[in-house]
């Protein structure tokens, strides 16, 4: 019970001290992780409604590919882009390897999956739902799509906020490809597992309580940004 | 007027996104100046870089950008080009590394020794032996838990040196008690302290280290213990990329006296952590 005090302790005297080095961390954190949700949703979102109206031979095998890579393994994630980005890689000349970039690339790939896959699922049920009431007005797959994306906006929101729980959460691939470069790539997860290798287990703990308030954060903001949408368009 | 409101929140909300991905994703690269170091987790971890990096910046405006990961892992960044400068301890992998043409100019900058740290309890009775070789062999003769690295990081290869003059033959060692982490020094000092191993660390890092538990320094001072650190820049003639100038300045002086003044002065309640040693 001792540890769990003084994590508690420390989480409030990191909260409390607005500590500028905390706040860079828990800054660059968001920063990553939400543009990593905002790229894979804005790829992944039209992807899921795509397979989720259409038909073609191999389809049924790509939506269980699919919603396997939602169970990606962030370090195997991190190993490719890693290899892909290091000087003597393919994108090297880009010099693009321990950067904040680096590590949205990394986190993105992570977070597509599970943005097309319940996207896929959500927009399939919704589909079965008005299937015929779209044939009968004669609209095209895309306008199908479209339509359905547009019904089902306000599941939509946890599924984005899905892939920001596991971009946020992550700590394999930004590791790899970010390096945990103090003041440049060091991020929540990074910093937490730098201390617990301290053996600054209060410490780490405590990062990670604050780390976890982010996220509520995050959500209750979305939650009450959905919640006035839902009141203002109905 | 609802609807304008309504639509002036999305706009904020969407315009908000699109700058956090502009800033990350299409921002110009930092016009910072500064270096990659790949060097090791004891260098970082201790705090050593902490305190000598900006008296170093302060004195050249060069920023230095540290990775820290086990020697055998840093010199593979540095092997594919990825860092400027390598910082690390395990001579023989340093001299391969220069000979095989990936490095260049490497210098000795500073020592400290390795530790065999173990549980107070200490079932090998190995407790103030002054031969590390003698103290592993009563390790293995009571078959207690030894926690190492298994990481080819600096302390490994050390670790391997030592088992190797003790005459045991630790690739083909059978049971339970040889247990590799894989992991950093860190690590497997929290791994060893919640099992009550034995383990060998660097000293650097068992000084800055937290949780320590009921783990004792039981053997030091062996000179077969000894932990060189040594820095090379990555060679420019393979990498174009690295940043030739600027390295060579960090490496100038880390080894100037300024810079072995600072390495000297870093200590941990009272302790000092590292002793420089270079040539120049």
């Amino acid at each position: 019970m001792g540890d769990f005090a003084a994590a508690s302790r420390a989480a409030v005297e990191l909260l409390a001290s607005g500590d500028p080095k905390l706040l860079e961390i828990v800054a660059l954190s968001l920063q990553v992780s939400l543009s990593a949700a905002l790229i894979a949703s804005v790829i992944g979102l039209p992807l899921g409604a795509a397979l989720a109206v259409s038909r073609f031979p191999g389809r049924r095998t790509l939506v269980v590919v699919t919603n396997a890579l939602m169970g990606l393994p962030p370090v195997v994630v991190g190993l490719v882009v890693y290899l892909l980005l290091s000087r003597a890689g393919p994108l090297g000349e880009l010099g693009l390897l321990f950067t904040p970039q680096a590590m949205v690339i990394a986190q993105s790939i992570l977070v597509l999956p599970i943005v097309v896959a319940l996207t896929r699922q959500a927009a399939e049920d919704a589909w079965a739902e008005y299937r015929d009431l779209l044939h009968s007005l004669g609209a095209a797959p895309l306008r199908s799509a479209v339509t359905l994306l547009w019904d089902i906006r306000h599941s939509l929101l946890t599924t984005v906020l899905a892939g920001f729980g596991r971009a946020a959460a992550e700590v394999g691939a930004v590791m790899i490809v970010g390096g945990n470069i103090d003041g440049v790539t060091r991020v929540m997860t990074t910093a937490i597992a730098l201390e617990t290798s301290k053996g600054d287990l209060p410490l780490a703990l405590g990062l990670g309580t604050v780390l976890i308030s982010v996220v509520v954060a995050v959500n209750a903001v979305a939650y009450l940004l959905r919640e006035a949408a839902m009141r203002r368009y109905g | 007027m609802v609807l304008t409101a309504a639509f002036q929140s999305a706009l904020v909300v969407g315009l908000a996104a699109t700058l956090t991905t502009a800033t990350v994703i299409a921002a110009e690269p930092p016009a910072e100046r500064y270096i990659t170091v790949a060097s090791t987790t004891s260098t970082e971890n201790s705090g050593l870089f902490g305190h000598i990096l900006p008296l170093f910046e302060e004195r050249t405006g060069i920023k230095v950008r540290v990775v820290a990961l086990g020697t055998g892992q840093a010199l593979d960044v540095g092997r594919r080009g990825d860092a400027d400068v390598v910082f690390v301890h395990d001579r023989a992998a340093e001299e391969r590394f220069v000979a095989e043409g990936h490095g260049v100019d490497r210098r000795d900058v500073m020592y400290n020794d390795f530790v065999l740290v173990g549980p107070r309890l200490d079932p090998a009775g190995v407790a103030g032996m002054s031969d590390i070789t003698a103290a592993l062999r009563a390790i293995r003769d009571a078959s207690a838990p030894f926690v190492s690295r298994g990481d080819r990081s600096g302390t490994h290869a050390a670790e391997l040196r030592l088992w190797q003059e003790a005459g045991v033959d630790i690739g083909t060692v059978e049971g339970s008690w040889y247990r590799q982490t894989g992991a950093g020094m860190g690590a497997s000092l929290n791994t060893a302290a919640a099992m009550d191993a034995y383990l060998l660390s660097d000293r650097g890092t068992w000084i800055a280290f937290r949780n320590r538990d009921d783990l004792a320094i039981l053997v030091e001072g062996d000179d077969r213990l000894f932990n060189q650190y040594g820095v090379m820049m990555v060679n420019p003639e393979r990498h174009p990329q690295v940043k030739r100038a600027d390295a060579q300045a960090f490496m100038d002086w880390l080894v100037s006296p300024e810079g072995q003044a600072a390495i000297a002065a870093y200590r941990i309640d009272g302790d000092q952590l590292f002793f420089p040693d270079a040539t120049t």
